[in-house]
């Protein structure tokens, strides 16, 4: 019922405006849809509540396309915010100088570290390191052996001893390494639970002793909505310099990723598929929220859509330009189509025929906007045909975008240029491009010429507050 | 069966360590004479959630509250907690919770769970608090992928006094099954208790294989297994119900041993699992050392849950 409503108002509003746009009420099922999914991938209930609502203020107001509903479009957003947050990617081990660099694992019981440890053996052999592996977990029975054995596997050197004090073995596990010319020391420890206040002082105290360069919590990615209390207690612990997420082999959505990063707000490093050796990569955040958000369908289906619409336009653009027949209001579409494709320069690199040619031309952006103005203040006639354009609507124009007669009437001058240009670049006579560009086709002087530290009027800022509106803050 | 004597208290001792906020800002909605309202059910749902209970079985409980509201069997906030306590409680019957023995020769107990669960030290407490009261127990060393799982296990039977059986890492678990099996008999034990490598349900090689074990193992003791036990870590989140449902169809698991309870995760998900796939909890394990186990008990199990 409601979402049969929710379509017919939607229709309603697509067709008076000619697009819709995201409301609250609009996106309130995908809303629920991606706390749910959220929530059965054991994203801890806090950080799904602060996500849900911090997406879903910024969302409101992004346009959607005609052929998307709004929740979809919700759906792709939630999903590039998703990997945002667990971003950036930093797989950089910091290695430093004189060696040996020391790495520090520590995790609950059952995570995952004296695999982990082997595995990151591995990986730093293949990065022409020379590792040497630490068995101090000397609680758990045979967690030496294990340890000893996969060093055999791997080929990797393991530093043990018959010891009950990790303090002692660490550091002359370290000391044993300085001698002996190793890179890297990787120190596994005993699992422990974050509440047994023993356990937690001794491997501060390990940490005090070696003063790791870096310290990696391992966390099994199979952890439910505990995941947020253990890694902040350690965290506070230890101060955490990343996060290995284990066992993503399995079919866990991995919500604890999510929740580890919120709370620690430490990068995820690595990630571990497989109890083979070499089953350790670095960590993708795109395809790690594609698998908790587990809606990737939608989020093809809008990426295809958003592409089909830009393809849409960019032909249509290009028809026009073939004509000669290129007006303000294509431009100021541009505009707005340059933005939300990152730039005019990846735009231009966009325009069929054109990859390439451009070499490192510059183009500011910033400028745009102030073009923009003296456009927006133009009737529609004048913005299809500028020729009309004569002193009396240069002032009116002038007047109206808070620039002078002769801004509008050299942006018209270069407008009618740059239409040349277009259609010299259409027929592939590149050659056209290069005379019109030495003949002064320069956006930096035009625009400084135009109006240097002039205000832009109130309708050009409204105008970026709504785009603004549409981009969602990180936090 | 009289064995785990005094266990309920101790149940209770290792659990209601600290704790995040979140049952403190329950109870602080919970105050007295208040109506039921929506910002209340929300503070329930969160709490539920937080407990690894899962959206769907929060959702059915909540669901269930509202209708004994309606129907007026609960009247204020007061009313809400023991209600949704005595609801849970009633998922496990006593009869459930008892370990299933053999009518004669030796009971045998098939051990299995995703890697890091808690297995191998699982079945340490399980052979310790059996051989305590009297039982012969014989622990086999299954898991000969593990590197020096083996050692582990035979450190721990050395350590409580067990025997084991075992084979050299890399051969064939079935084969130590079988081995063990004959053993069992041979030697009059009264329980045989079998550890097998740790596998993600997903891998359907490694699945088989605990197939083959179990098959092995019926082949050679009429009735065998007569227990199937699931080693569930209780800081597991959602997937542990897909993990039950799989392990189900490989082995058919008859109950779920809960281990690491004395952590600050409550393992809410065996909720879940019992009310979608119908597999009781049988123990729970609370601490590194051979005597922290504990029967469950679903009423100290539920108070931590809101406490």
């Amino acid at each position: 019922m409601f979402e049969s409503l929710t379509e017919k108002f939607n229709a309603v509003f697509k067709s008076l405006s000619g697009r819709g746009r995201i409301t609250e009420a609009n996106v309130s099922d995908a809303m629920r849809d991606v706390r749910k999914a959220l929530l059965e991938a054991d994203v801890s209930y806090n950080v799904v509540k602060k996500f849900c609502k911090d997406v879903s203020e910024a969302a409101i107001g992004a346009e959607v396309i005609k052929s998307l509903h709004p929740g979809q479009l919700l759906i792709k957003i939630v999903n590039d915010e998703l990997t945002k947050l667990m971003g950036p990617v930093d797989s950089n081990i910091y290695f430093v100088s004189p060696g040996p660099t020391v790495i520090m694992l520590a995790g609950l019981q059952g995570c995952g570290k004296t695999t982990t440890a082997a595995k990151l053996g591995k990986y730093l052999v293949a990065k022409g390191k020379r590792p040497l592996l630490v068995a101090d977990d000397l609680q758990r029975p045979a967690a030496i052996e294990q340890l000893i054995i996969l060093g055999q596997q791997a080929d990797i050197d393991v530093y043990s001893e018959d010891s009950k004090n990790s303090v002692k073995v660490a550091k002359r596990a370290v000391t044993h390494a300085q001698k002996n010319g190793y890179d890297v020391v990787v120190l596994d420890t005993a699992g422990r639970l974050h509440i047994d206040e023993d356990m937690m002082t001794e491997i501060s105290n390990v940490a005090k002793a070696v003063e790791p360069h870096q310290i990696y919590l391992v966390c099994d990615s199979m952890t439910g909505q505990d995941a947020v209390n253990s890694a902040k207690e350690f965290n506070e612990r230890l101060e955490l310099d990343g996060v290995i997420l284990t066992k993503l082999d399995g079919d866990a959505r991995g919500g604890a990723a999510l929740s580890v990063k919120a709370v620690t707000g430490k990068p995820i490093k690595f990630i571990g598929v497989g109890e083979k050796l070499d089953k350790l990569e670095e960590f993708h955040p795109d395809r790690m929220a594609g698998r908790i958000l587990g809606m990737g369908d939608v989020v093809t289906l809008v990426e295809k859509a958003q592409e089909q619409f830009d393809a849409e336009e960019a032909e249509k653009l290009q028809r026009k330009m073939a004509k000669g027949s290129f007006g303000f209001d294509d431009f100021l579409k541009q505009t707005k189509a340059i933005k939300k494709m990152g730039g005019m320069k990846d735009m231009l690199k966009m325009m069929p025929g054109l990859g390439g040619k451009l070499g490192d031309m510059d183009f500011d952006d910033g400028q745009l906007k102030q073009i923009e103005a003296i456009a927006h203040s133009m009737t529609p006639r004048e913005r299809r045909e500028p020729d009309i354009i004569d002193s009396s609507r240069r002032r009116r124009i002038a007047a109206g975008s808070g620039t002078q007669p002769n801004d509008v009437s050299g942006l018209v001058k270069t407008f009618r240029r740059s239409r040349d240009m277009m259609k010299a670049l259409s027929g592939g006579s590149f050659g056209g491009l290069k005379s019109l560009f030495s003949g002064g086709f320069n956006m930096d002087t035009l625009t400084a010429a135009m109006s240097a530290g002039r205000k832009i009027k109130q309708r050009s800022k409204r105008k970026r507050k709504i785009i603004r509106r549409g981009k969602i803050k990180r936090r | 069966m009289g064995i785990f004597t005094k266990t309920a208290e101790f149940f209770k001792d290792r659990l209601g360590k600290t704790r995040d906020k979140i049952s403190s800002s329950l109870s602080s909605v919970l105050t007295l004479g208040r109506n039921i309202d929506e910002a209340l059910l929300d503070k329930l749902e969160e709490t539920l959630i937080s407990d690894d209970i899962g959206i769907e079985t929060t959702d059915k409980l909540i669901t269930e509250l509202r209708a004994a509201y309606r129907s007026r069997r609960i009247a204020t906030t007061d009313d809400i907690v023991p209600f949704l306590k005595e609801h849970i409680k009633n998922y496990w019957p006593a009869r459930d919770r008892q370990l299933r023995l053999a009518a004669s020769g030796p009971s045998v107990i098939l051990v299995a769970g995703v890697n890091g669960s808690g297995k191998t030290t699982s079945i340490a407490k399980l052979a310790y608090i059996l051989s305590r009261n009297g039982k012969k127990v014989i622990v086999a060393a299954c898991d000969t992928f593990r590197a020096a799982a083996v050692e582990q296990l035979s450190i721990w039977a050395e350590r409580i006094g067990v025997q084991i059986i075992k084979h050299k890492t890399g051969s064939d678990p079935a084969a130590v099954a079988f081995d063990a099996c004959e053993a069992a008999v041979a030697r009059a034990a009264d329980f045989l208790i079998l550890d097998t490598a740790g596998r993600l349900h997903t891998q359907k090689d490694l699945m088989r294989q605990l197939t083959k074990i179990r098959n092995v193992v019926t082949g050679k003791i009429a009735d065998a297994p007569n227990e199937v036990l699931l080693i569930l870590d209780a800081t597991t989140g959602q997937n542990a119900i897909v993990q039950a449902k799989m392990f189900t169809e490989a082995i058919d698991v008859t109950g779920i041993f809960l281990a690491k309870l004395d952590g600050t995760a409550r393992g809410g998900i065996v909720i879940a699992i019992k009310d979608q796939l119908d597999i009781p909890v049988k123990f729970v394990g609370l601490g590194e050392k051979p005597e922290d186990i504990a029967e469950f008990d679903p009423d100290t199990f539920v108070e931590a849950l809101f406490d």
